[in-house]
């Protein structure tokens, strides 16, 4: 079996690993991260999008004997503990989840368009959140919610 | 009593979790020793079992069991509605065994479980069982499914019928109004099949504790205590008090978690039998064969009209496809939820439907977000749309014409309709009154007009639409044919320091009920939300309940709760008076406070919450404590309504629809948290919109879905709608204490014949009369119909 060491949200760790395992699984299973999601099985859905090396990917598209050497950031590392990342408090404020299952999908992807172009046009940002599926929202909220990440709301009075 | 919460936008207190990943769903539960459970399923749509060998699989190292239909063949999942023929007699019901050992029914037709030390083990051993199948015709068509000859799916079952059914006005009546119409529009479509694609895979956890006895099965389920009920009053035979049932966090549902899947009782039976946890969470893949499907509904339906525009009758016939075996809700779906609706808005006074449901080689159909009231709504706002056009009169004056007036059902008794419901109240001139100046309709048709000389034609399409919610009235659901109850259950217990643990029945799956029913208690206690807590999804810390759907939650569950706050309030009284030295009628209870009127002698809720759990100074005659719970039965279904509008384009070269604008206004009645009824009316509209024009389970000839995966079946994504725009109305329900409705359909209720009226206008626009352009209306159907 071969055997990888990674980063996870700034934490080493080196295991052995069946060669068929999902870099998915692996963090689910193996590290109890259990934030990044599996929707689907032909890496359709976004529900497992994390960062590897900064780059936002599928996890279920990748083995985790690839990601050997690699520093890779899930939902539970995106902000300091006790502290929220403005898209954390983006999605609350502008109610962009309701089931919460494709969320920590959303928010990586989105995380990673804002790094590139920090105020998309809503355009922009429905482009680039192709990859993710969302059943509840209809997605109105989601844009609404990186809007506000990226200052492009004044947030809602409650 | 406050006024702090409720009508307010409160950001919901469940999403820290969320949004941190600390969710916690099913399959992300682990169990000390947990084992895991794949399922081998039939790859035919039809097929007779010759043999099933699993002697290499079982050898297989890291495999603990393997379960087959020879072992549990006859344990089965029931029917929870009786629907009889016309002629009385009861449903066809055959058997839906956990696994099966003679014949396969549908493709996922489950045969055999594994269980096995990983998952990994698991499915390689289930492709090590040997099957020997005999494969056979198959139909997936209910209309063909019913004509001589074809494919029987079951032996019990004559012509693949399961019953018929009528509901309306005497069929000979609707044919004598029909004879007399001026105009009749007719229509033959398909109301497509579709599936459901919550993005949580169904997950069900089975555990035995050999020590008390006792099973606890965690399960992605919309109604923790019904799964109990069924499982062990209907499946397996266990005692319910043996048996805890948790739904924990659930990633969606729309309709597709409400059932009793033969998953949960498979895993339960393996976990007794290994004395192990047994772990099984379905792939996408499997989602596509196995969750129960929504719609699949072929009619044929035709609305007559009078010379000054007034329905004057209305005829269906349909069929509706039940699958290859009943599900929990099937048979209620295109019956009780279905033909109830078809009076619409439209004052129509003969109605009549005619409705066949039948059994075919496919994955089961059930309730779907809106059950039965999207196809109503569908047919007739296809209908009424399109004999605008046939009469050339505008479509918005043709409702105007026929809409029922409004009335408030308090000083205006409710409307009788000819399809058995009573409206509660309904102001259905106002809805659409109010869409038309949001999408300023005069400007539209000029725009229209223009666009129509280039090659991008623009259409309009309205639905306005009713649907029947908070499901609902035991004694009326018991008599056609449901075999539970339909109240909810509501406790709330105050902590001996004025904090509010609330148990309810209801169960939230992204409805967010932590929040709605948080703003409800504390300002009927006058306390602040997060002194309040909500517990839903588990059977041992609530008392009961009948689950989430029907956009029922706040309705009846709600409804349930503010009963249990009435009587926290009135013992409250008594106690406050016994303090206070006067009687309870002296006492007023405002703002977390009892006070003895016209003075300023008060306690707060805290203090007379500390005294009823040390009641040393205490009214003789009243129990200690402060903990209540309430069963609240509702007197009648609520009926929403509302005016949904799209404005299309279609490119002529490519027959591309895109979906401009988007409106929609919509009367829930009372709201208690507009930003969350916004947000399911957005998810509603974003899949009945898919409806119209991405989703659909397609088969091939044998039985295969073609699409059963994200590859192939269109899930609508974001870059597939405009922001929307939404107004609303408020006609409070008469008839509950909170005057609320529910939102959760309504949005995929209005929507589907909205974006299909839209695209029919914008073709007339462009000189191409057609009728109606089958769902998904795709750029093919699209373009080829501009081609006729």
């Amino acid at each position: 079996m071969p055997k990888i060491s990674v980063t996870v949200n700034g934490t080493s760790y080196s295991h052995e690993v069946e060669g068929r395992l999902l870099l998915v699984h692996y963090l689910r299973d193996v590290l109890g991260l259990t934030g990044t999601h599996v929707g689907c099985d032909t890496s359709s859905c976004g529900a497992c999008t994390i960062h590897l090396d900064g780059k936002s990917v599928k996890s279920c598209s990748l083995l985790a004997a690839q990601a050997d050497g690699s520093s890779i950031t899930t939902i539970e590392g995106l902000a300091p503990e006790g502290e929220l990342h403005p898209l954390q408090v983006g999605f609350k404020e502008e109610h962009g989840l309701q089931c919460g299952f494709c969320t920590p999908g959303m928010i990586m992807c989105a995380a990673d368009l804002l790094e590139h172009n920090s105020t998309p046009s809503e355009q922009e940002i429905r482009e680039a959140l192709e990859g993710n599926i969302c059943r509840c929202t209809g997605y109105h909220n989601i844009v609404r919610a990186i809007q506000s990440a990226s200052g492009q709301l004044e947030t809602a009075a409650p | 009593m406050s006024n702090k919460f409720i009508g307010k936008s409160i950001k919901r207190v469940e999403d820290k979790r969320f949004i941190t990943g600390h969710g916690r769903y099913t399959d992300d539960i682990v169990l000390p020793g947990m084992t895991y459970a794949y399922i081998l399923r039939s790859p035919y749509a039809h097929a007779n079992i010759k043999s099933i060998d699993t002697s290499e699989a079982a050898a297989m190292k890291g495999v603990v069991t393997i379960m087959t239909g020879e072992e549990v063949g006859h344990y089965g999942v029931p029917c929870g509605w009786q629907v009889n023929f016309k002629n009385g007699d009861i449903m066809k019901e055959p058997p839906h065994p956990l696994l099966v050992k003679d014949k396969v029914r549908h493709v996922g037709d489950a045969v055999a479980l594994v269980v096995a030390e990983s998952r990994e083990i698991a499915q390689d051993a289930a492709e090590a069982i040997i099957v020997d199948y005999e494969v056979l015709p198959a139909v997936t068509d209910a209309s063909k499914a019913v004509e001589a000859g074809a494919p029987q799916v079951h032996d019990s079952v004559p012509n693949n019928i399961c019953f018929d059914w009528e509901i309306g006005n005497p069929k000979a009546e609707v044919d004598e109004a029909m004879a007399s119409a001026a105009h009749i529009t007719s229509l033959d479509f398909v109301n497509q099949r579709l599936s459901p694609n919550a993005m949580e895979p169904r997950s069900y956890i089975g555990h035995y504790d050999n020590v008390y006895d006792r099973y606890t099965l965690y399960t992605s389920t919309q109604n923790p205590h019904l799964i109990r009920l069924l499982m062990c009053a209907f499946v397996l035979g266990l005692p319910e008090h043996k048996v805890r049932v948790v739904g924990p966090d659930v990633g969606g549902g729309f309709g597709s978690k409400i059932y009793h899947y033969t998953e949960e009782a498979l895993v339960t039976l393996a976990a007794k039998k290994t004395g192990r946890p047994v772990k099984w969470t379905e792939t996408r893949s499997e989602a596509f064969l196995t969750d129960a499907h929504g719609r699949d509904h072929v009619t044929f339906a035709e609305m007559g009209f009078d010379t000054e525009g007034k329905i004057v009758g209305l005829r269906i016939k349909t069929f509706a496809n039940l699958g290859a075996y009943l599900s929990t809700f099937s048979t209620a779906v295109p019956t009780y939820l279905h033909g109830t609706l078809l009076q619409g808005l439209y004052t129509t006074p003969k109605i009549h439907l005619d409705m066949t449901c039948v059994f075919t080689n496919t994955t089961a159909v059930d309730a779907y977000r809106g059950a039965g009231r999207p196809e109503a709504t569908f047919l007739l706002e296809r209908l009424i749309d399109l004999a605008a056009l046939e009469m050339g009169i505008d479509p918005t004056e043709l409702r105007l014409k026929n809409f029922i007036a409004p009335f408030d059902g308090v000083t205006q008794p409710g409307y009788q309709t000819n399809v058995a419901l009573q409206y509660d109240s309904g102001n259905y001139h106002g809805v659409l009154a109010r869409g038309l100046e949001m999408l300023g309709y005069e400007d539209f048709r000029k725009e229209q007009a223009e666009a129509a000389k280039t090659n991008k034609l623009l259409g309009v399409g309205f639905s306005t639409y009713i649907e029947a919610c908070g499901i609902a009235p035991s004694a009326v659901v018991g008599s056609l044919g449901a075999r539970a109850g339909l109240f909810e259950v509501g406790q709330v217990r105050v902590q001996p320091t004025g904090s509010v643990s609330v148990f309810t029945g209801a169960h939230s799956h992204g409805q967010g009920h932590e929040t709605t029913f948080a703003q409800i208690v504390a300002d009927r206690l006058g306390i602040p939300m997060e002194n309040v807590e909500i517990h839903h999804g588990d059977t041992e810390s609530v008392a009961f309940g009948m689950g989430t759907y029907g956009s029922r939650s706040l309705a009846v569950g709600g409804s349930a709760i503010v009963k249990s706050l009435d009587k926290i309030i009135e013992k409250g009284a008594k106690i406050a008076a016994h303090k206070l030295e006067c009687s309870p009628d002296d006492i007023e209870f405002a703002d977390g406070k009892f006070t003895v009127k016209g003075t300023d002698k008060s306690l707060t809720f805290g203090d007379i919450a500390l005294t009823a759990y040390v009641p040393h100074v205490y009214p003789a005659n009243l129990e200690p404590g402060l903990d209540f719970s309430s069963f609240y039965d509702p007197t009648n279904f609520t009926y929403p309504f509302g005016c949904h509008i799209a404005v299309v384009e279609v490119d002529k070269e490519t027959g591309a629809t895109k979906v401009k604008r988007f409106i929609a206004v919509d009367d829930v009645g009372n709201v208690i948290n507009p930003m969350i009824v916004d947000g399911q009316i957005h998810g509603g509209l974003a899949q009945g919109i898919g409806q119209a024009l991405l989703e659909g389970i397609e088969f091939d000839s044998t039985g295969q879905i073609i699409n059963a995966s994200y590859m192939d079946y269109a899930m609508p994504r974001a870059d597939d709608f405009p922001m929307f725009e939404l107004d609303r109305q408020v006609t409070p329900c008469p008839h509950n204490p909170l005057g609320v409705k529910g939102a959760g359909e309504a949005g995929c209720i209005g929507s589907t014949p909205a974006v299909v009226n839209a695209v029919v206008d914008a073709l007339w626009s462009g000189g191409h009369k057609v009728k109606d352009v089958r769902m998904p209306m795709t750029p093919e159907r699209v373009w080829t119909a501009m081609q006729s």
